[in-house]
């Protein structure tokens, strides 16, 4: 019987079976199922694959490159947002090339269900010039991975496969294929490549550039790009990843009428784009994301308009697609969908009941009369909906660790009683450096850490945080007197309120933690957590 | 054969249970299965919805068109009427008649029942309260099944192999119960009374 799999999950028991040695990543939706179903396989523990979490994307990446770089294959997990972090090594790890397989997994999330923008990791696989994958569905999803390592072994390169929320959270049955082993530690021929002072960076990055009549070719004559030229010439759609789905469901049972390009692998296969493009009179373009592919065909002035896409407004350009866009792009009507009654009202997502947050919200809204209206800095995490009504306390949320820092300008800038809100597991993501900008210069701002010791957002991960904080600011330079421990409850209230007053007159780097474990955590698991602490402290 | 059925309610409700049965049963059957669910922020309390789509050849969209959906399952009767731009000219509404209340300006509940009862096809039952009555409110979900199950192409007895493999690791009164409350649910539904608030 096939197996139900996520998308996310056919990925994973992919890696597993193409001969995978680790697993390197940082929690975030729509990513987070690939490397949880690699913890969770019994496979991977008996095969000693490495799976625990690393404290962001950029130490996980960096650290699948070290396992690459030992001759092993490895994979690191992200969110799109996720790749801006780790950008630094993934660009330059183009340059250098890798040793043993490695595979970027970056799942984007259109129509934003679980983050801040809708940024298009393609661009970043375009810009590092690296061969980008994109299975359009879940048996796809498991094939490509064995071929993903293949590529990035022959190529020496790293290799990024893209996934998008609605594949990434889809189930289908899976046919699952023999397992093949894992490399033996072997180190590269030649390390120079991978120290990249300008002398040996510029030799890497011209074998680099060279590398792409290669990757072209490898894309002109994959299986994942399929060309069906069909008799009917008015219509040939150019379908990339996911959006193949969208097109089949629409045309399904008329295939005769069009001729399609499955695009499932970059660089964009341009012989076989050139005799569709030749082959038709109108080409439309279907992707998820950014008009990437669009853009490459569109003549500067769109003078003939033979291209249709987002750039056409035939697709909108916000948000993801679904069949209905589709189909009315390849000009199928449907009518008289009904219309969802007025009495309707949204459900917006909101802080479970019992959370830690809402308390330290509560008792940071007291305080907002005497220090005024929109000084709270947010950060990413489930207290950003602390943003939302009835709460309305945080004033800000951009990138994990921009709490600390934005505060700290605004600070700079003159404001007083700036508060950064930040958790645990983003403080130790992202905030720990900002906040020591802060202690360099003393700056008057008062940093909350909300720590319910867990990556709670995305399914209450480990967070790395745990029972580390305190001697983390420490050791930053957070003065001791200045360092507080809380507990987020009702009947701490007013002794809250009268702390965190207390530092926000004080004119220098104040640090409050805010301690109380999710409620969403098992007993067991807290009285772990209650372990971990005693253990450290 | 294609059926397309929206599962939703709101997050922490339990809608992935009823999809994880269907999915189990469907691929039983040797038939083809794609459901596409919501996972991060909105399992927060917000919104949530399933797209199930069961069929005997292959299945290429994730999500199911508006105008398509042949039912529309629901734990929560304001969530049911979200989806209606799903539903299909002749498709069916189920729901528990119990709203979840965690938003002030949540609609009067008269008024729920009075859209989804000008629908033809409709079935309102209180599987809460069927499912305490069993003993444990959570089997609501396997009521509600129950009630969809002559509607859905795929046997009972498939249904019934899934719902015994999905709870296996829990104990023997966990599974009678859901057996149970999945058979009552498919009772009421065969009597179909009207639903009187």
């Amino acid at each position: 019987m096939k197996s139900l799999l996520l998308g996310n999950e056919a990925l994973a028991q992919g890696a597993i079976d193409s001969g995978l040695s680790g697993v390197y990543a940082y929690p975030g939706t729509p990513s987070t199922e690939v490397t949880e179903y690699i913890q969770k396989s019994k496979t991977a523990k008996s095969l000693g694959i490495h799976t625990t979490w690393s404290v962001n994307e950029k130490t996980a990446m960096e650290a699948a490159l070290g396992m690459s770089y030992a001759g092993k294959r490895a994979m690191v997990v992200m969110k799109h947002v996720g790749l801006n972090v780790a950008s630094d090594v993934f660009m330059n790890m183009a340059v250098s090339g890798v040793n043993g397989g490695l595979v970027v997994v970056v799942a984007d999330d259109p129509s934003m269900h679980s983050s801040q923008n809708e940024q298009d990791s393609r661009f970043y696989g375009k810009f590092a010039m690296v061969p980008i994958l994109e299975p359009s569905n879940q048996q796809e999803a498991y094939n490509i991975m064995h071929y993903a390592f293949d590529i990035s072994e022959e190529y020496k390169l790293p290799v990024l496969v893209r996934m998008v929320t609605r594949l990434s959270h889809s189930r289908a049955g899976v046919i699952i294929k023999e397992r093949r082993a894992q490399n033996g530690i072997q180190l590269p021929v030649d390390t120079n490549r991978f120290a990249l002072i300008p002398l040996n960076a510029k030799k890497q990055f011209e074998k680099l550039v060279k590398k792409k009549s290669v990757l072209l070719e490898s894309s002109e004559k994959s299986r994942f790009n399929k060309l069906k030229l069909k008799e009917d010439c008015s219509l040939g759609i150019i379908a990339c990843g996911i959006a193949y789905n969208y097109v089949m469901e629409n045309i399904s049972g008329n295939e005769e009428f069009y001729s399609i390009l499955k695009v499932s692998q970059y660089p964009i296969p341009k012989e076989k784009v050139k005799k569709l493009y030749k082959h038709c009179d109108k080409i439309l373009v279907v992707e998820e994301g950014y008009p990437i592919v669009e853009e490459l065909l569109h003549n500067y002035f769109d003078e003939n308009g033979k291209i249709k896409g987002k750039l056409s407004d035939d697709i909108p350009l916000v948000g993801e697609l679904n069949p209905n866009s589709v189909g009315k792009a390849i000009g199928f009507f449907h009518n008289g969908a009904q219309e969802i009654p007025e009495i309707v009202s949204n459900r917006p997502p909101q802080l479970c009941e019992g959370c830690g947050h809402t308390d330290l919200f509560n008792a940071i809204n007291e305080l907002i009369p005497e220090i005024g209206n929109k000084k709270v800095f947010g950060d990413i995490g489930c207290y950003a909906l602390g943003a939302l009504p009835p709460l309305n306390t945080i004033n800000t949320l951009i990138d994990m660790g921009a709490s600390i820092t934005m505060a700290k300008g605004a600070a700079d800038a003159g404001l007083e009683n700036a508060i950064a809100v930040i958790g645990d597991s983003t403080f130790t993501h992202s905030g720990m450096t900002g906040l020591l900008d802060a202690v360099y210069e003393n700056t008057p701002i008062t940093v909350i850490i909300s720590d319910n010791s867990a990556i709670a957002m995305t399914g209450a991960q480990d967070s790395t945080a745990v029972g580390r904080l305190k001697d983390i600011c420490l050791g930053i330079g957070v003065d001791l007197d200045h360092l507080k421990m809380i507990v987020p409850l009702k009947k701490n209230h007013k002794e809250n309120v009268n702390i965190l007053r207390n530092e926000l007159n004080y004119k220098g780097v104040s640090v409050i933690i805010s301690q109380r474990p999710c409620v969403r955590l098992s007993r067991d698991k807290k009285e772990e957590i209650k372990l971990k602490i005693a253990s450290l402290n | 054969m294609n059926y397309n059925l929206i599962l939703s309610g709101v997050g922490g409700q339990g809608i992935l249970t009823i999809a994880a049965v269907l999915d189990t049963a469907t691929l039983q059957q040797n038939l083809f299965v794609k459901q596409s669910e919501v996972h991060g922020m909105s399992q927060r309390g917000g919104a949530v919805q399933c797209h199930v789509r069961i069929s005997d050849k292959e299945i290429y969209s994730d999500l199911i068109p508006q105008g398509k959906a042949d039912m529309i399952l629901s734990v929560e009767p304001m969530e049911l009427l979200r989806y209606l731009p799903y539903l299909a000219n002749k498709g069916w509404l189920i729901t528990d008649s119990n709203p979840f209340i965690n938003i002030s300006n949540y609609p009067e509940k008269k008024e729920l029942y009075e859209q989804i009862k000008s629908h033809p096809n409709h079935i309102i039952i209180n599987a809460t309260a069927v499912a305490k009555k069993l003993g444990n409110t959570k089997a609501a979900n396997m009521v509600l099944l129950g009630a969809a199950s002559t509607l859905i192409p795929i046997s009972e007895e498939s249904i019934l192999t899934a719902i015994k493999k999905l709870f296996q690791n829990k104990s023997e009164r966990v599974i009678n119960l859901n057996i149970e409350a999945f058979q009552t649910g498919k009772k009421l539904a065969k009597e179909n009374t009207d639903f009187v608030y």
